[in-house]
């Protein structure tokens, strides 16, 4: 559990104690509240979850690296930009992880690509955005974000002096 | 049972899937199990508290507020809010959805609520440091800043894209979530 995980529930216990000074009726309904939105949702989440499980036993850093060496170009970085979209990894795995990827032999625009893509496009999350709004909204949104990968490959590329 | 197995119908075929891996792939089969108990008990961590977090909100802050600061009008201000709290906020991506729902629910505006999720998704500030240690200063500031300007620039799209009845939609659609 990292740092701020324990923010998070510092804050979290704070704001309960402070609401139930200030009303318990309140403080219940905004529990069942919360427990509401989240019973609604959680079979898309558990879905997910088992989808990422099996998508990663296919996808290790030795794998990833060997597809997206530093000598790999754009087609490198489109491969990278595709499994950073379909993978989902938390962020405090995610640059250690692309740490490795790099010792691996990957390139920086490849890994630049690949950070975007995680971070910004989520395929195997798609059920939960459809769910909160709408099929166009999300892809749109993926498909932007998507796209932008190769703007940051581009810039990443040129400013690490790859390209 | 029945409105269970409907609802439950996705990760039910996802675990078949995953058992079905283990039957045939051993191997492979154990790291998917490994990773998918990895990833339950991270959200089993962030996930609870984001929710009652969102149940507080919707108790305690007013929808004038909510309008105030991110609503129609909010101008620059609503647009620096909604990027300084995405980015402050710890949290997987689809962890956003929940809270930019409650945003919406309570008014703010819908420019804001996809830059929020764009801060959320990339300019992590929990995130820095690890980034620094990992890919270095020059990687990290390059790629957060340039991700600043991306994610305005995919608001702007959304903007453009997205009709303005197919937003009321979506505002109508999370009311209920």
């Amino acid at each position: 559990m990292g740092i701020s995980n324990y923010i998070l529930y510092g804050i979290t216990l704070v704001l309960v104690i402070v609401s139930l000074i200030k009303s318990r009726k309140k403080t219940k309904m905004a529990f069942k509240k919360a427990w509401k939105a989240l019973s609604n949702i959680l079979p898309q989440f558990l879905g997910v979850i088992i989808l990422v499980g099996v998508v990663l036993a296919f996808l290790d850093t030795e794998t990833i690296s060997r597809l997206i060496g530093q000598s790999s170009g754009w087609l490198g970085v489109a491969i990278a930009a595709v499994i950073g979209a379909v993978t989902l990894i938390p962020g405090i795995i995610a640059f250690p992880t692309a740490a490795l990827l790099i010792a691996g032999g990957a390139g920086y625009m490849q890994v630049g690509a690949f950070i975007s893509t995680l971070m910004m496009v989520g395929v195997v999350t798609l059920p939960v955005e459809f769910k909160y709004f709408g099929k166009k909204f999300a892809i749109v949104r993926n498909i932007a974000a998507f796209a932008f990968a190769f703007v940051v490959a581009f810039v990443i590329g040129k400013v690490m002096g790859e390209i | 049972m029945k409105k269970f197995l409907k609802r439950y119908a996705f990760p039910i075929v996802m675990a078949l899937a995953l058992g079905a891996l283990l039957i045939f792939n051993y191997e492979r089969g154990v790291v998917a199990s490994e990773k998918t108990f990895y990833t339950i008990k991270e959200m089993l961590f962030v996930i609870p508290p984001i929710f009652v977090l969102l149940g507080l909100l919707d108790v305690w802050v007013p929808r004038e507020t909510m309008v105030r600061f991110l609503g129609e009008g909010s101008g620059i201000k609503g647009v620096l809010i909604a990027i300084l709290i995405g980015s402050a906020a710890a949290g997987p991506l689809y962890a956003a959805f929940p809270v930019a729902a409650v945003f919406m629910k309570k008014g703010a505006k819908f420019s804001n609520i996809v830059l929020f999720i764009g801060a959320w998704s990339t300019t992590k500030i929990p995130m820095v440091a690890f980034e620094l240690a990992s890919l270095g200063p020059k990687f990290a500031f390059v790629r957060l800043g340039l991700s600043l300007v991306g994610i305005c620039i995919i608001a702007l799209i959304m903007h453009l894209v997205m009709k303005r009845n197919e937003v009321e939609q979506i505002y109508i659609k999370v009311r209920d979530l």
